[in-house]
């Protein structure tokens, strides 16, 4: 029982990925641990600072508070995939220029989060951003310079000025 | 911290489910886990098995049954967001589930879960008191249905069996003279609330019949003011405030009196909600 395991396969920002896992392992960590994904970050371990956030079958969750084993078959998408395949490209950008990040340790599940908000298109309102950003904390920058990153990369994308 | 270790299995029926609750002594059922991974993750709770019930089919629907909705206990917090029957036909709970947790936390958590885990400071176990609606459950000796007055028991416990498994929530569907009103404080956007209130009447000429106010984070459970609610069924807010009945406890997030207060302060809030037209 100390060691119950179980092998699943799921795919893992594009790639076939098959691993046998303890089940109380949590996604976070098998992404971290067992993949050497480490752009996940692990902070409160209880669901409430983000910073773990992830994708699962193209929904954000909480990296934490989801077993590993309950992945099987899911797809998965980390701070990597999504940098790599430059769907974050601007954002990463707006980020940079804006100083939006210090230490950086929130930075994957901050923009992981925003970008959640954005591909459902449109110009979300401040309030609306920080209601979106309001799981993942950041214990350095404070959030304006987040909240103007995300909202100029909204009106960017619609079409207006950066 | 990490969980402690512990078996898992996944139901893919619910019979499945029960027996497998039967078999194991210290076991939990694996809904959402918004709530119960938190707890092992802190290591507050370490069963010994996780019954994983997300796979079992049929428990997930939102549907419109006799007069009354029904909404299954998989139903994710950002499913009945979404769900246009949800605000047509339960306002009060659409208006609620914009409160609960973060984006992230909406998409995994279930209703079932959260009604079954009882969090005291909870908002669906007080729009379940608030709406007069009922939890079905299925245990051994097969399924029955507790009404939301006798289902929460006490801190985190409910009327729910050892072996039973919450399958779906029910409530009336709102008419046309349906009033609700919801409102929360909390420190933080998606934090459990200091004080919150989902309250629901029935509009009858200028006042108001029916009144429910549920009040939560102010005991053990969610709990009904209901001196409050005569008072406000006249239409007297200040003679509502006045007659608040509850009891708080100091706790982590603030003083009985600030709870006090507060409870009065949403009171006003939801009384104006509730003399508005229904969305």
């Amino acid at each position: 029982m100390s060691h119950f395991a179980l092998d699943i396969s799921l795919t893992v920002n594009g790639e076939r990925v098959s691993e046998r896992v303890e089940a109380r392992k949590m996604l976070v960590d098998f992404l971290r641990e067992d993949l050497g994904l480490t752009g996940s970050h692990v902070g409160c371990e209880h669901g409430v600072c983000g910073a773990c956030t992830v994708r699962v079958n193209g929904e954000i969750v909480r990296g934490c508070l989801m077993l590993a084993v309950q992945c099987d078959g899911a797809t998965v998408e980390t701070i990597e995939g999504l940098s790599d395949s430059g769907e974050l490209a601007d954002l990463q950008l707006a980020f940079e220029q804006r100083n939006a990040l210090q230490c950086g340790y929130c930075t994957p599940g901050m923009l992981t989060a925003a970008q959640d908000l954005l591909k459902r298109g449109g110009v979300p309102s401040r309030d609306a951003i920080r209601e979106h950003l309001s799981g993942n904390y950041c214990r350095c920058t404070g959030y304006h310079a987040i909240v103007d990153a995300v909202e100029a990369v909204a009106q960017a994308r619609a079409g207006g000025k950066p | 911290m990490k969980p402690a270790p512990f078996a898992y299995k996944r139901a893919r029926a619910l019979e499945e489910a029960v027996a497998a609750l039967g078999e194991h002594a210290d076991a939990r059922l694996l809904a959402g886990g918004q709530s119960l991974i938190a707890t092992l993750n802190m290591r507050l709770s370490a069963p010994r098995l996780l019954i994983d019930i997300n796979g079992i089919g049929g428990l997930d629907g939102i549907a419109l049954k006799a007069g009354k909705l029904e909404i299954g206990a998989l139903t994710r917090h950002a499913q009945a967001e979404r769900s246009e029957v949800i605000a047509r036909h339960a306002p009060l709970i659409a208006r609620a589930i914009p409160h609960i947790g973060h984006a992230a936390i909406r998409n995994r958590g279930t209703l079932g879960g959260s009604i079954a885990f009882a969090d005291p400071a909870a908002e669906l176990p007080a729009c379940l008191l608030a709406l007069d609606g009922e939890v079905d459950a299925t245990g051994p000796k097969g399924k029955r249905t507790i009404k939301a007055a006798d289902f929460f028991k006490g801190l985190f416990e409910t009327a729910l069996g050892p072996q039973d498994v919450l399958t779906a929530i029910r409530v009336p569907a709102a008419t046309k003279d349906t009033r609700v009103g919801f409102a929360e404080l909390a420190r933080r956007h998606g934090d459990y609330a200091i004080v919150g209130l989902a309250a629901s009447a029935r509009a009858d000429g200028k006042s108001f019949a029916d009144v429910r106010l549920a009040f939560f984070g102010v005991g053990a459970t969610a709990l009904r003011a209901k001196k409050a609610e005569t008072a406000l069924a006249s239409g007297n807010v200040d003679a509502a405030v006045a007659a608040l009945d509850l009891d708080p406890q100091d706790d982590l997030q603030a003083t009985a009196a600030v709870k006090k207060h507060l409870a009065g302060v949403l009171l006003r809030r939801v009384a104006k909600q509730l003399m508005e037209a229904r969305p």
